[in-house]
């Protein structure tokens, strides 16, 4: 469909483009860019009318969970894509524990063919590491990045034996694949709650920081003896983003997100054992979310992501020490993307950087024939964007949202705020996604 | 986030749950002592029945097993004339799989009053008590390590019983602190009455740093921690601890931080020696100890059932 | 309107009066708390009674805990006699409703089985709720329900009455 975007501020934080412009759409394509008013010969089958939002990429997430394979009987790729899309979220990556697990071409073939059917949102699956994750055999990574994967992970489950772990880095390297591993020592993580005065006075085991710190220090020497490259996924702890800096500082090939709920909570926001906040990472302490805003801000940590994963009611219903981790987050990423940004002084393109370019950038070359467009506005490239009200707010009501996962910490009834950016409209590959129903 | 007001708590400030010490303003706990202390008379008369609780149902809801809290509770609802109902969850619907919302919504609608719940998880109770309808009343018997309430209130009474101020006192509690609910509710309760000196005493892998955090003096030599004080609280070390890599044996335990009557003697002249019980003779306690003159250990009992019933007639008398 | 006052220490000495002659060779007079334990006590003192008289706490046996709770203070219940065939005078402040009598008595059931018991009250407001009657009265005046009347005991012992809401009063 031809397809005019109208008198929005078109924001790309790639470019550094910000200006009130119209961006016109054919063939899934951005054919142009133009200042407000200077659009000439395109004839377009429907405008939609921009003024005073917001047009940007679209978002890029670069974890959130789909549950499928595994749950195809609770219409959850559905649901879940409708969420993204309705959050503005126009590329995910999903990790690979899924039930079976992503260590077979064929899953990871059906998966791409019912997301791109759906049209929603594109997914970009992680490829396991191991056979079944189970931290022993490799598994075909070729062939499995022929069939889609963009990297490859163990998703949470703690890798135990280093020499595994060397040799999973040696082989990935050597076509240049990316790992994507959660810095956490198999033997320390096993607590509940961040270990702190908040864990000591509720009776939660701990988690301490040395559970990050030790893996970090694991990963970064992999790394330099491998050249492996390699993205940290959900950094808790200053003294875990002080390590990133250093190797970065350092010039190793290593990136790292962190997730939108360590951005903006700490260990004191459980309040009386509330399960929502049962997150891993666990919730650290006030310092902690400190660095990581601010390493956020310098980009020591390259993208912000939503952690997204839609956990049902009665997994989460449950003491706190029992109830499954997790929170739903894909429609919330943008919202507290802004968030940070207010709060941390930063520039709109800054803030949007962290979820556009910063992300696709982690991804680079895995993400083939888009990889010069995902997450950015250019003309001839991809048309995958977001239409935001940044003046508008709205209030988190689970009950509201398209996810089946309606457990959130953020919610209207638990924070007392709203967020700030309501989606108007998502396009993926020129076609409407989704479409905001009259105020 | 916002500041949620204490689910114990209603509106008006009254106590209609038992969850934890925690947050309990003092007078809280000054009404619970007082009133225990009348219901320590009535236990002394011929007729040990008072009709506070009649017709109501208290279902004692344990999921560990413990004979003898269960049993304490069990006599203090029945001198107040309440219906008792013992619920062995190990062995029942929750072992099949259903869940703990379920098992109390099943019970609610068996016309359940009281709640006296002991779970293995941290904050069980708290999920308990969002709930149940609002003119159910919860009391924690003990939940994983967070908090045993009811413990900690019949460790003050005793304290208050013999020592009388509370503003005064030198209070040691030794053991496995990290691991114990019994200690987290005593450090609380005697935070809010006022103790000038609370001593957490033990090795750190039983007694770490960031208990400081909740105002004690954390003591790893059982010397300093014992000396001049004028309570000293033992806690029972559960065989977990030594296959937890946590402790190398039951023997060394006792050698550092077992109270025997020589490490006894640091303490000051009249110190009090308490024990949450049951106690592991020869592990943190010296027989000659638990059984001499300074051990109020069978008094605590005597006073568990008089608080346990000052809680539940507390609560049952308050609206949500 | 006339405006009621009491004077609650002439009443007293009314009360002296009747209860000496109520009063049994071998009876025991127990007050209840908080008001009538005061009564009680300047009584045994006044009638040259040895020791302590007795006194009951009726907040273990009221009927109204559960829209009140468990009320507090007061003081917990003390009898320095065998209960079981006592020739028992209770003594309270204010007689209105009955209940906190009944109360009472469940209490002192609880004890043991007395051979028999009278009342004496300072005032007998009326308004009785029970079957429960006053052997002997110091004064006996009507007031409006809404209206509380209370006894209080000042610094020095004296004793003086309070009375609350409606037109008299706070």
């Amino acid at each position: 469909m031809r397809l005019l975007v109208r008198g929005a501020r078109v924001v790309d934080p790639a470019s550094g483009r910000d200006e009130t412009a119209d961006v016109a759409i054919a063939d899934g394509r951005i054919v142009r860019i133009a200042a407000a008013g200077a659009m000439q010969g395109f004839e377009a089958e429907r405008t939609l009318q921009a003024a005073g939002l917001v047009a940007m990429p679209g978002l890029v997430d670069l974890c959130a969970r789909l549950r499928e394979p595994g749950q195809e009987h609770t219409g959850m790729l559905e649901t879940e894509l409708a969420a993204a899309a309705a959050g503005g979220v126009t590329s995910l990556v999903c990790p690979p524990d899924t039930d079976p697990p992503l260590d077979e071409p064929g899953l990871v073939e059906m998966l791409k063919f019912r997301a791109r059917k759906l049209g929603r949102c594109r997914v970009f699956p992680l490829g396991a590491l191991t056979r079944g994750l189970q931290g022993q055999a490799l598994t075909e990574m070729a062939e499995l990045t022929e069939a889609g994967c963009v990297g490859f992970s163990q998703a949470d489950v703690a890798m135990k034996d280093t020499g595994v772990l060397l040799r999973a880095l040696q082989y990935a390297s050597t076509f240049g694949f990316r790992v994507w591993l959660r810095p956490q020592d198999a033997w320390l993580g096993g607590g509940v709650a961040a270990s702190g005065a908040v864990a000591t006075r509720l009776g939660l085991s701990g988690v301490p920081v040395l559970a990050e710190t030790i893996a970090l220090h694991q990963i970064v020497e992999l790394v330099r003896a491998t050249r492996a490259r390699v993205h940290l996924m959900r950094l808790s702890s200053a003294a875990g983003v002080a390590l990133v800096r250093a190797a970065k500082a350092e010039g190793l090939p290593i990136t790292a997100d962190v997730s939108i709920n360590s951005l903006h909570l700490t260990d004191v926001d459980i309040g009386f054992f509330n399960p929502d906040m049962r997150l891993v990472p666990p919730l650290r302490q006030g310092a902690d979310r400190a660095a990581l805003r601010a390493a956020l801000a310098d980009g020591t940590i390259d993208a912000l992501v939503s952690d997204h994963d839609p956990v049902a009611d009665d997994m989460k219903q449950l003491p706190f020490g029992e109830a499954e981790p997790g929170a739903t987050g894909l429609e919330l990423l943008l919202g507290l993307a802004l968030r940070w940004g207010a709060d941390a002084g930063c520039p709109l393109a800054q803030a949007l950087a962290r979820v556009t370019c910063g992300p696709a950038g982690v991804l680079g070359a895995a993400l083939g024939p888009l990889a010069g467009s995902a997450g950015r506005l250019v003309e001839g490239g991809v048309a995958d964007l977001c239409l935001f009200d940044p003046g508008g707010h709205w209030a988190v009501a689970p009950e509201r949202l398209a996810s089946q996962g309606k457990h959130t910490p953020f919610s209207f009834a638990a924070t007392g705020m709203a967020l700030p950016g309501c989606v108007h409209a998502t396009l993926v590959a020129g076609a409407l996604a989704y479409e905001a129903g009259p105020r | 986030m916002l500041a949620r007001r204490n689910p114990q708590l209603n509106a008006h400030g009254e106590l209609i749950h038992l969850l934890s010490i925690e947050g309990l303003p003092r007078a809280v706990l000054t009404q619970i002592l007082d009133t225990a202390g009348t219901f320590l008379s009535v236990s002394q008369r011929e007729v040990k029945k008072v009709p506070l609780l009649r017709g109501k149902s208290v279902f004692n809801l344990f999921f560990e097993n413990s004979t003898r809290t269960r049993t304490t509770f069990e006599i203090a609802a029945k001198r107040l004339s309440a219906d008792v109902i013992n619920l062995d969850i190990a062995r029942s619907s929750t072992a099949k799989g259903e869940s703990l919302l379920d098992t109390i919504a099943n019970l609610s609608a068996m016309h359940a009053d009281m709640f006296v719940v002991r779970h293995a998880e941290s904050g069980a109770p708290y999920l308990i008590a969002q709930h149940v309808a609002p003119h159910v009343h919860v009391v924690n018997a003990g939940d994983g390590r967070h908090a045993h309430p009811t413990q900690g209130l019949l460790d003050m009474y005793t304290i208050r019983h013999y020592k009388r101020d509370f503003t005064q006192l030198v209070v040691a509690i030794v053991g496995d602190i990290q691991h114990s609910r019994v200690a987290r509710s005593d450090i609380h309760a005697l935070a809010t009455l006022g103790v000038p000196e609370i001593r957490a005493v033990g090795p750190r892998t039983l007694v770490p740093g960031d208990l400081a955090g909740m105002g004690v003096r954390v003591c790893h030599d059982m010397a300093e921690g014992i000396r001049d004080a004028d309570v000293v609280i033992m806690l029972r070390l559960q065989n977990e601890r030594m296959g937890g890599a946590l402790l190398p044996s039951a023997g060394e335990f006792f050698k550092s931080y077992g109270l025997t009557p020589d490490k006894l003697a640091l303490a000051r002249p009249d110190c009090i020696v308490m024990h949450p019980g049951p106690i592991n003779r020869g592990v943190e306690i010296d027989s000659r100890v638990a059984d001499g003159s300074h051990s109020v250990i069978l008094p605590q009992v005597t006073f568990g059932i008089a608080v346990r019933m000052a809680v539940m007639s507390t609560i049952a008398g308050n609206q949500a | 309107m006339s405006t009621l006052s009491l004077d609650a220490e002439a009443l007293y000495a009314e009360l002296l009066r009747g209860v000496r002659g109520l009063l049994r060779p071998g009876g025991v007079l127990v007050g209840i708390r908080s008001g009538g334990a005061w009564l009680a006590e300047r009584l045994q003192a006044d009638l040259g009674l040895p020791a302590t008289p007795g006194f009951i706490s009726s907040a273990l046996h009221r009927d109204d805990f559960a829209q009140r709770g468990l009320a507090g203070g007061g003081g917990a219940t003390a009898l320095p006699f065998a209960v079981e065939g006592a020739h028992v005078l209770l003594v309270d402040d204010v007689l209105y409703t009955g209940r906190t009598i009944r109360a009472a008595l469940n209490e002192l059931y609880d004890f043991g089985r007395p051979a028999s018991v009278v009342l004496a009250v300072l005032v007998d407001r009326g308004g009785r709720e029970l079957p429960i009657e006053a052997a002997f009265a110091a004064a006996r005046i009507v007031l409006p329900a809404a209206q509380r009347l209370t006894l209080a005991r000042e610094a020095d012992g004296r004793l003086d009455f309070e009375l609350r809401g409606g037109a008299q009063g706070r």
